[in-house]
C-alpha cells in the first residue's frame, strides 16, 4: 500500500477530506470573496416546524389574537412582544436578536415557505435541506452543492464547509467534502492510533478514510473542551455550545467559511407556551446561539450572514391541546454584520379565514429560496443560472432577492 | 452462499450483533443458524418477572412508582419545611434532627429518581440480552421495530419510566408475530398515546369537546399514516389525517385519579370520542367507539402501501442502501401473502439471495457497534451507565430519537466525519477495558476467521500495544461494515 506522508496534528487540521493526500506546497490560502471581503455564512435548520406566529407575532393584525388564543403575544403587559416595526413584535425570549435588529444587523422574513406544501416533517425537511422542489429527489444538500460551485484554488480552501453535530445535517451532505465537528464528551484517541487507522482505511475503505480524516481535522481546529457536557441540540445550552464551537472554527484564518447546524425540538403540538414556556425556551437557545456567533466571530462578524430556517410553519389557530399542528407559512431569521437589517420583509397575506392557506395556515407569500439565493448571489458570487441549475433545481422563476444583504 | 467462514461473517455482521468468542465455530450454515435463532418462541421476549432482571415493572407499575415518588417528594418537602422552621429556634439543631434530615435526603434520592431507576433497569435488561444472544438477529429485529415505532424519553418523567416497558409490551411480543397486532398494541400503549399527544385530543362534537375547552390534536393520526403504516408516499390527504385523528379521539390514558381505570393503563374515554361515522382513505367506518379505531388500524396494516413501506425499510436496514427493488418486491409480497406475519417476513429476509451475495456496504449504528464490541471483548455489563453514555456521545441515546421518525438509518447518517471520529475515541476507551489475556491474533480470528483482510491483519499485528491492536480491530472496516 502506498501512502502519502501523514501530517502532523497541526497540519492535519488543515487537511481536507477529499482524496486525503495533498501537496503541502499548494495548500491554498484563504482569499477574498467578491468585493475583497472574507465572508462567513451559517445556516441553522430548526427541525420540527417553528411557529412563526409565536416567534414574530403580527400584533398589528386584528385577527391574530383571536386565532392564536392563549399563545398570542401582546403589545403590552408583562409578556409583551419586543417591538420591531409597529406591526410585528418579537418573542421576548430573543433580546439579543432584538438589539441586533435595532442596530440593523438582523432581519426577519415573514410568511415564507419552501416549495413544499404538505405537512410531513421529514419530507418538509428534505425539501428545505436538499433544495429540491419535492422530497426524495437527492441525498445531497443545497449548501453542499453551492460549495462545489465556488471557485477552487486561491479563493477557497479545502476545508471550506463545516457540518456541526454527531450526525451531519442533510443540508451539508453531498459530494463536496466538509469538516465535521460536534461538542465532545469523551477523551480523544491518541494521534498514533488515529494515523494507523487512517492508513488502514486508505488501503481498504477510502470512504471511511475521507470521513474520519475530516472528523479528526476539525476537532483540533475547534479547540474542543473535554470538560464540556454533551451536545443536546434540543436544549438552549447545547445550542449555545454548538454555536460557540462553530464560531471558533469559522473565525480561524484557515478555518471553514460556510457552516450548517441543526437545532431540534420545535414541534410544539402541546402546551407550546407564548412569551414563556417551551417554545420561548427554544427561542432563547437560538438567541443565545446567535450571541455566541457574534462574540466568537469577533471582527469577522461584520462579514457574516446567519440564516435560521424551518421546514414549515404551524396552524394559525391553536389546537385543542394549547399547541399548534403542522402548517405552512412561517418566519426565517437573519443575523450578522453582512445583513441589511432592521426590517421585517413580508408581503403580509392577512389572517382572515379566507386568507389562510387551506383555511388553517399562514399563507406563504415569499419563497424562501429567493432569500437563500440572495445570500449566495450577493455574497458568494454565484450566478442565477448556476443557482437554478445546481443549488435549487427547478427554481428558475424565483429570482435571488438581494434586498437584505450587503 | 459461500464457504462456512464467509457465511458466519455475513450472519453475524449483516443480521446479527457480531461474534462473541466461539460463536463463529458454531455456524456452519449461516441461514440455518439464523432460522434456528428465530425458532425459539420467546427469542424476542424479556419478561418483567424473571429473576435475573430485577427491578423491571409493567407500564402501570412504573407509572405508579413515578406517582409514588412525586408523592414522597411532596411529603418530604413539607417535612423539611416544618423541620427548618423548628430549627430556627435559638436552641439550634440537635444532632438527631440533622440525622433525620440526612435520612430524609437519602430516601428522597431513591424515591425521587423512580423514572431514572426504571430507565436504567430497562436499559440493563436490553443491553444484557443483546450482549448474550447467540447471533443477535432477534435483537436486531427488536431494535428495528422499536425504532420504527419509537417513543422518546425526552417527553417527560413518565415517558422515561415507561419507554422500556413499552418495548417489552408492545414491540417484543410481536416481532415474530403479526404486524397488525404490533400496530394496535403500539398505538394504544400509554407511552405512544402520550408521546404523540393523543391523550387529550378531543372530538369537536364529543361530549367533552362541545364547550370548546379541548379539541383535536392530529399528531398521532398523521404519524401513524406517514411513519407507522403507509409511508409518506402512501397517497393520503390532509382530510384523511383529520378524519383519522377524529377516529382516534378518546384513545387516552387512565390518569392519576383512577377515574378511567388503573392509572397508567390505556383507556377509551367515550366522552372525548368524536361520535358518528368516519371516512378514511375512501373507506367508510360506521360509528363504533373504540372499535372504529381498531378497524382503521387493521385496514392500514393490510394496505399494499404499508407492505411496500415496511419492506423498503427492512431491506435498506439489513441488505443494502439503496434497497434493491427485487428484494423489496419479494419481501412485500411475503408480507401480504402471510397476512403481515413478521416471522415469515424475517425468514424471507434471510432467504433473499442478495443477503448472501452483496458485499457488506452498510455501517453498524452506534447501538450495533457498541454491543458488538462488548460481545467480542466479552465485557460484563454490571451497570448500564457506560453504554448509555456511549450511545449518547455517538448520537444515539437510548429511546431518545430526535423525532417520531426515529434515528436515521444508513451510512450517510452514521458515517459522518464527527461520528467516525467519536467512534475512534470510543474504541480507544473500550480497548482500555479489554482483558490483557490472550494475543490479538486470537481475537482477530474470533472476530473474522479467515475473512479478515491482509491489511487489517497486518495493522492489528503491528500495533504498538495490545490496547492499540484492539482499538484498530474495533475500527477496522470488517468490524464496522454491516
Amino acid at each position: 500500500m502506498s501512502l502519502c506522508a501523514l501530517p502532523s496534528p497541526a497540519r492535519r487540521a488543515l487537511l481536507a477530506t477529499a482524496g486525503g493526500c495533498f501537496a503541502w506546497a499548494f495548500l491554498p490560502r484563504w482569499a477574498l470573496a467578491a468585493g475583497g471581503r472574507d465572508m462567513r455564512f451559517v445556516t441553522i435548520v430548526l427541525r420540527g416546524a417553528l411557529d412563526g406566529l409565536s416567534a414574530v407575532a403580527p400584533v398589528g393584525d386584528p385577527d391574530y389574537a383571536g386565532l392564536h388564543g392563549a399563545l398570542a403575544l401582546g403589545r403590552d403587559g408583562p409578556h409583551a412582544a419586543l417591538p420591531l416595526d409597529g406591526f410585528f413584535g418579537l418573542n421576548p425570549a430573543m433580546p439579543v436578536f432584538a438589539s441586533l435588529f435595532a442596530r440593523r444587523e438582523a432581519a426577519v422574513v415573514h410568511a415564507t415557505a419552501t416549495a413544499y406544501r404538505d405537512r410531513s416533517h421529514f419530507d418538509g425537511q428534505d425539501v428545505l435541506e436538499s433544495g429540491q422542489p419535492a422530497p426524495g429527489l437527492t441525498a445531497s444538500g443545497w449548501l453542499n452543492r453551492a460549495l462545489a460551485l465556488l471557485p477552487p484554488g486561491e479563493r477557497v480552501g479545502p476545508t471550506r464547509g463545516l457540518a456541526v453535530g454527531a450526525v451531519s445535517p442533510l443540508v451539508m451532505r453531498g459530494p463536496t467534502a466538509v469538516l465535521g465537528w460536534a461538542p465532545q464528551a469523551m477523551p480523544a484517541a491518541g494521534d498514533d492510533l488515529a494515523e494507523r487507522l487512517l492508513a488502514l482505511y486508505a488501503s481498504r475503505d477510502p470512504a471511511l478514510h475521507d470521513s474520519l480524516a475530516s472528523g479528526l481535522a476539525s476537532t483540533r481546529l475547534a479547540g474542543n473542551d473535554r470538560m464540556s457536557p454533551k451536545g443536546r441540540m434540543d436544549r438552549p445550552d447545547g445550542m449555545v455550545q454548538a454555536a460557540a464551537g462553530a464560531a471558533r472554527l469559522l473565525a480561524a484564518p484557515d478555518g471553514p467559511r460556510i457552516a450548517a447546524l441543526a437545532f431540534d425540538g420545535w414541534d410544539t403540538h402541546v402546551n407550546e407556551g407564548g412569551a414563556t414556556g417551551r417554545l420561548a425556551q427554544l427561542l432563547g437557545g437560538l438567541d443565545g446561539a446567535i450571541a455566541a456567533f457574534r462574540d466568537g466571530l469577533g471582527s469577522a462578524w461584520a462579514d457574516t450572514t446567519i440564516v435560521a430556517v424551518t421546514e414549515f410553519g404551524r396552524t394559525a389557530r391553536i389546537n385543542g391541546t394549547v399547541g399548534t399542528d403542522h402548517g405552512t407559512g412561517t418566519v426565517a431569521f437573519l443575523a450578522g454584520g453582512a445583513v441589511k437589517g432592521g426590517r421585517v420583509l413580508a408581503d403580509w397575506p392577512g389572517l382572515r379565514p379566507a386568507q389562510l392557506y387551506e383555511g388553517r395556515d399562514l399563507a406563504p407569500t415569499t419563497d424562501l429560496r429567493a432569500i437563500l439565493k440572495g445570500v449566495l448571489a450577493t455574497q458568494w458570487g454565484l450566478s442565477p443560472v448556476a443557482l437554478a441549475a445546481t443549488v435549487f433545481p427547478g427554481s428558475e422563476a424565483i429570482q435571488p432577492d438581494a434586498r437584505l444583504f450587503t | 452462499m459461500g464457504p462456512p467462514d464467509q457465511q458466519a461473517t455475513i450472519a453475524l455482521q449483516r443480521f446479527g450483533l457480531g461474534p462473541r468468542p466461539g460463536s463463529r465455530d458454531a455456524i456452519t450454515d449461516g441461514r440455518a443458524a439464523l432460522h434456528a435463532e428465530l425458532a425459539h418462541a420467546d427469542a424476542a421476549l424479556i419478561y418483567a418477572d424473571t429473576g435475573e432482571m430485577l427491578g423491571l415493572e409493567g407500564t402501570a407499575g412504573a407509572t405508579r412508582s413515578v406517582y409514588a415518588a412525586s408523592e414522597a417528594r411532596r411529603t418530604l418537602d413539607g417535612a423539611a419545611l416544618s423541620s427548618a422552621a423548628a430549627t430556627t429556634a435559638p436552641a439550634g439543631r440537635s444532632e438527631a434532627a440533622v440525622e433525620a434530615s440526612q435520612a430524609r435526603l437519602a430516601s428522597l434520592k431513591i424515591l425521587g429518581n423512580a423514572a431514572e431507576r426504571l430507565y436504567r433497569a430497562e436499559a440493563l435488561a436490553r443491553f444484557r440480552r443483546a450482549a448474550t444472544a447467540p447471533i443477535g438477529f432477534a435483537e436486531r429485529l427488536v431494535a428495528f421495530w422499536s425504532n420504527h415505532f419509537c417513543v422518546s424519553v425526552a417527553k417527560g418523567e413518565i415517558a422515561r419510566a415507561t419507554a422500556g416497558s413499552f418495548e417489552r409490551e408492545a414491540i417484543r411480543p410481536f416481532v415474530l408475530g403479526r404486524f397488525a397486532d404490533m400496530l394496535i398494541a403500539v398505538e394504544r400503549h400509554p407511552a405512544m398515546v402520550v408521546f404523540l399527544d393523543n391523550a387529550t385530543s378531543t372530538g369537536p362534537e364529543a361530549r367533552a369537546g362541545r364547550n370548546g375547552a379541548k379539541g383535536l390534536n392530529e399528531n398521532l393520526g398523521r404519524e401513524i399514516l406517514e411513519l407507522h403504516t403507509l409511508g409518506v408516499d402512501g397517497r393520503y390527504s390532509q382530510a384523511d389525517v383529520t378524519a383519522f385523528a377524529r377516529v382516534l379521539t378518546g384513545w387516552t390514558v387512565a390518569g392519576r385519579d383512577g377515574r378511567r381505570g388503573e392509572p397508567g393503563t390505556f383507556a377509551f374515554d367515550s366522552a372525548m370520542h368524536q361520535p358518528g361515522p368516519a371516512t378514511v382513505l375512501d373507506r367508510g367506518y360506521p360509528p363504533g367507539g373504540y372499535g372504529q379505531g381498531e378497524a382503521v388500524l387493521n385496514d392500514l396494516a393490510a394496505h399494499p402501501a404499508t407492505a411496500r413501506h415496511l419492506a423498503t425499510k427492512l431491506v435498506r436496514h439489513f441488505i443494502a442502501d439503496p434497497p434493491p427493488p427485487g428484494a423489496v418486491a419479494r419481501l412485500a409480497s411475503v408480507f401480504t401473502a402471510h397476512d403481515g406475519d413478521l416471522k415469515a417476513v424475517s425468514l424471507a429476509l434471510i432467504d433473499l439471495p442478495d443477503a448472501w451475495s452483496l458485499p457488506l456496504t452498510g455501517l453498524r449504528d452506534p447501538f450495533g457497534f457498541l454491543i458488538a464490541a462488548y460481545r467480542l471483548l466479552d465485557l460484563s455489563i454490571a451497570d448500564p451507565g457506560a453504554l448509555l453514555g456511549g450511545l449518547r456521545t455517538l448520537g444515539m441515546p437510548l429511546w431518545e430519537p430526535p423525532g417520531p421518525n426515529g434515528f436515521p438509518d444508513g451510512v450517510a447518517a452514521w458515517g459522518s466525519p464527527e461520528g467516525l471520529k467519536l467512534r475512534l475515541d470510543a474504541s480507544a476507551q473500550l480497548a482500555l477495558r479489554a482483558s490483557m489475556a490472550g494475543d490479538p491474533t486470537a481475537l482477530l480470528d474470533a472476530a473474522f476467521g479467515s475473512t479478515a483482510s491482509v491489511e487489517t491483519r497486518a495493522a492489528v499485528l503491528r500495533a504498538e500495544s495490545r490496547q492499540q491492536a484492539v482499538a484498530l480491530l474495533l475500527m477496522s472496516p470488517e468490524f464496522q461494515r454491516s
